[in-house]
């Protein structure tokens, strides 16, 4: 068994609101209570091998996430899931646990879905507006950057999006750019509150669904 | 979840602690349980789970299983906000239900400055304030704590008090609750049967009258309530629930770590410290015990660090054999070991490198009093000597960093005794000069002070407390004192004394002021961010309350205190004894080589007292 080892897990529901950092911590924890020793660095501060693919914004759910890791001797992979998802506050599965083959740098694609609720307004009208703002060549928005306030374009990291009419709310499925860019799909609201705020939801909400590579092929 | 709260959660600062949901949480079925209980903690969700009280006690009322126990705490000041515009009520983590359903809210005092907390998460949950003007029996308002030693500033607003530890009297209580609602009592009826299970203090069975200078005349009891409340304790700890399954945060609170509590109670008798006298008698755990309960909650929550708790860790005799026996499940799991209050004059070598094997901190001492005659007045019993020794092993050892904590004010408190502050400091500063193994590091020496406040059931309750400019006074002096550039000093801020010196020796007429602060804005009041001085000195003008009454006037010993109907072991002839030795620069020998008969030995019935 090699020892890169990778955790495919979801999180839903309450733990959406538990932070990256507080994420790791949490994993970190979960595996000494399920009695899987990780293996820490070597060095003056020690911590531990575990690295999260692509950390996930405060609020949004995923039923993708990935994260790689290293343990000190060898374990039953199978047992994994459930002996860590029982070691784990709620909102937390862990789906699978195998030997990662790829890099996580090529993951390129994320399949989201999400949610854009309107209060007042109708969403029959409201789907299909979208679907116009968002087939526009250019989207280019303000946002904040490591260096302050910069201009951004987004349409290109938006590989597909469709909107569907729903009760009181437009739901959408979308392709985007995980990495090289990494688009926020929180920036897809933004750019309606920046860009046609007729049209900008009351709240939204975002789910991860599924990782691809730069060829479209699944990413485990 | 709520539709209105996830709108929210996204906007505020640390969503996570707002959720519940963490791993080990207690989930019930609530059309199953008879007693929902809702334990609020007046402050924010990362102080109260670093509560090693609350932890327990919420597993100790778990534990019955017609009771569902959850978890409540304050929001911090954008969530307030953010649930005040969506007209989202105070609610429970476990269930997310608004605690205006519940049947009990229990709150936890641990500091004064939480009052207002209280009375703000009394309004969050759509409650009148006032005990008086909550006629039904359900929800029942109770409180207990380190603050319910004196209760009278939140008397009028908390229904029961519950005087001293939790484990067995809280469920007393609910147990007696069951029958009431089950059987329809009145809340009158409920709260004069609770008065007679020991350790309850119902407030509005007591009238007090007042001499004309503002004194206390009298505490006359009603309807069969004790003329005394006898806190309540627990003998055998060994045998007492403690929680090996505690509910770990999915966020960074305070204390993210295992605690272990040695012994309740302290030997030292240092006549400033309140928790010295109120937690008497002195009771341990055996080592066997925290080191089984230590494994297994490490083992249950995954933590990476344990701390041991007590009022002085030294003071607990198996300490070698504890710190062996978690050391030897730690070490190779590098999980850390944490010692604090630990004394200056009996820190070993030994034990500091036991230690050094897992992680080193640095080291803080509170030397309290900034000289031998002082130090004695107050019988904190260590001497420079003591100090500079253990500095030195320290040094020798690696360390670079020191902390000193003083009080200024104290009784009988002198200039000198504040230059010699600053001296004891340079004396530190010398003997890493001469010891240090790598001066290379430097060397980072720390003195800190705060304001002393005199406090209910210790020698110096009858003590005025100094003026703000006098404090400040003796700060500058200080400041002025200090020339070596290693040395940084902190001040705590007077003001903030100056109100919990009103409020910690306050009585029933402090509470309107406390609600007059409330109702202008005041919660939170123990963080700098929103404690308003002038809110308070406002509200003490407007509610008639004369701050000086409270904080600066020495009492008489034969004056009746209003926190006079708690009795928590120690007899109050002990604490004028022992004040009149202050006055000697007396000291007073600690309780093992010469039991002062303080009176706390005899609330316990089945073991002896520091066994």
């Amino acid at each position: 068994m090699s020892d890169k080892l990778r955790l495919r897990f979801s999180k839903t529901g309450r733990a959406v609101y538990i932070s990256h950092l507080d994420l790791m911590q949490t994993m970190q924890r979960s595996f000494s209570r399920a009695g899987y020793a990780l293996k820490y660095s070597e060095g003056f501060n020690p911590h531990p091998l575990i690295s999260i693919a692509l950390p996930l914004s405060v609020g949004a759910a995923s039923l993708c996430e990935l994260m790689d890791f290293r343990l000190r001797e060898e374990v039953a992979l199978s047992e994994l899931p459930a002996r860590l998802t029982a070691a784990l506050p709620e909102g937390i599965e862990v789906l699978d646990a195998y030997e990662a083959e790829r890099k996580c740098a090529e993951i390129k694609w994320l399949q989201i879905k999400g949610r854009f609720e309107y209060d007042e307004r109708d969403p029959g009208q409201m789907a299909e507006q979208l679907s116009e703002f968002f087939a526009r060549d250019n989207i280019v928005i303000t946002k904040k950057t490591k260096r302050g306030m910069g201009e951004s374009d987004i349409r290109p990291a938006i590989r597909k999006i469709e909107f569907d009419a729903a009760d009181k709310a437009v739901t959408l499925k979308a392709l985007i750019s995980a990495q090289e860019p990494t688009l926020n799909p929180e920036l897809l609201a933004e750019s309606l509150r920046q860009l046609y705020s007729g049209i900008a939801p009351d709240f939204a909400k975002f789910t991860r669904i599924e990782t691809y590579d730069k060829d479209m092929n699944l990413f485990r | 979840m709520d539709k209105r709260l996830e709108r929210i959660l996204p906007r505020v600062q640390k969503p996570a602690r707002y959720t519940g949901g963490e791993y080990n949480q207690i989930i019930k079925d609530k059309a199953k349980v008879e007693l929902r209980v809702a334990f609020c903690f007046p402050d924010t969700y990362e102080i109260g789970m670093s509560n090693l009280g609350m932890s327990i006690l919420y597993h100790t009322m778990n534990s019955l299983d017609y009771v569902w126990c959850e978890r409540v705490f304050a929001p911090w000041g954008d969530m307030y906000e953010e649930m005040k515009k969506a007209d989202i009520p105070l609610y429970a983590l476990e269930s997310g239900d608004s605690t205006a359903e519940f049947d009990a809210l229990a709150f936890s005092i641990g500091y004064e400055m939480a009052y207002t907390t209280v009375l703000d998460m009394l309004d969050m949950s759509g409650l009148p304030l006032r005990t008086a003007d909550r006629p039904s029996l359900l929800p029942v308002v109770m409180a207990g704590g380190t603050a319910a030693v004196n209760a009278e500033p939140m008397a009028p607003f908390i229904d029961l008090f519950l005087v001293g530890e939790g484990e067995e009297l809280d469920n007393e209580v609910l147990v007696l609750l069951r029958i009431a609602k089950r059987e329809n009592w009145t809340k009158h009826e409920f709260l004069t049967r609770a008065a007679q299970i020991g350790g309850v203090y119902v407030p509005s069975l007591y009238d007090i009258s007042y001499h004309e200078d503002g004194t206390v005349a009298a505490i006359m009891p009603k309807e069969g309530a004790p003329a005394r409340v006898t806190k309540r304790i627990v003998e055998n700890l060994d045998a007492s629930p403690f929680p090996t399954k505690p509910i770990v945060p999915s966020t960074e609170v305070v204390h993210d770590r295992v605690s272990l509590e040695l012994f309740r109670g302290c030997v030292r008798g240092c006549r400033f410290c309140q928790a010295g006298y109120v937690y008497r008698p002195i009771r341990s755990k055996k080592p066997e015990t925290l080191v089984r309960q230590g494994i297994e909650t490490l083992k249950n929550t995954g933590y990476q660090d344990v701390t041991l708790l007590s009022l002085s860790t030294s003071d607990y005799r198996p300490l070698p054999g504890l710190c062996d026996g978690l050391l030897e499940y730690c070490e190779p799991r590098s999980i850390g070991l944490s010692l604090p209050s630990l004394r200056a004059d009996n820190f070993s070598m030994e034990l500091m490198e036991k230690l050094q094997k897992v992680r080193k901190s640095g080291l803080t001492f509170a030397v309290e009093g900034g000289s031998q005659r002082l130090r004695d007045a107050i019988n904190k019993n260590v001497t420079e000597e003591d100090l500079l020794n253990t500095c030195r092993i320290a040094f020798e050892g690696g360390w670079n960093s020191v902390k000193l904590y003083y009080m200024l004010g104290l009784p009988t408190e002198t200039d000198d005794d504040v230059r010699g502050i600053a001296e004891m400091a340079n004396q530190v500063l010398h003997c890493w000069r001469m010891y240090a193994k790598n001066k290379n590091r430097g060397v980072k020496i720390t003195i800190s002070t705060s304001c002393f406040i005199p406090k209910p059931h210790s020698p110096f309750q009858w003590e005025p407390q100094v003026s703000v400019e006098e404090y400040l006074r003796r700060v500058n002096l200080l400041r002025s004192s200090i020339t070596a550039k290693n040395v940084t000093y902190n001040w705590h801020d007077a003001e903030t004394s100056l109100i919990e010196a009103v409020l910690s020796r306050g009585d029933r007429r402090v509470a309107d002021a406390i609600e007059l602060v409330w109702r202008r804005g005041g919660r939170l009041d123990a963080w700098s961010d929103y404690f308003s001085v002038e809110r308070w000195m406002q509200a003490f003008a407007d509610a008639g309350v004369d701050p000086d009454f409270y904080a600066l006037r020495e009492r008489n010993v034969d004056e009746v205190l209003p926190w006079d109907m708690i009795d928590v072991g120690v007899r109050k002839a002990h604490l004028v004894k022992e004040r009149e030795k202050c006055y000697r620069s007396e000291l007073s020998p600690d309780c093992r080589h010469q039991c002062a008969a303080c009176g706390a030995a005899r609330l316990l019935k089945e073991i002896r007292c520091d066994e």
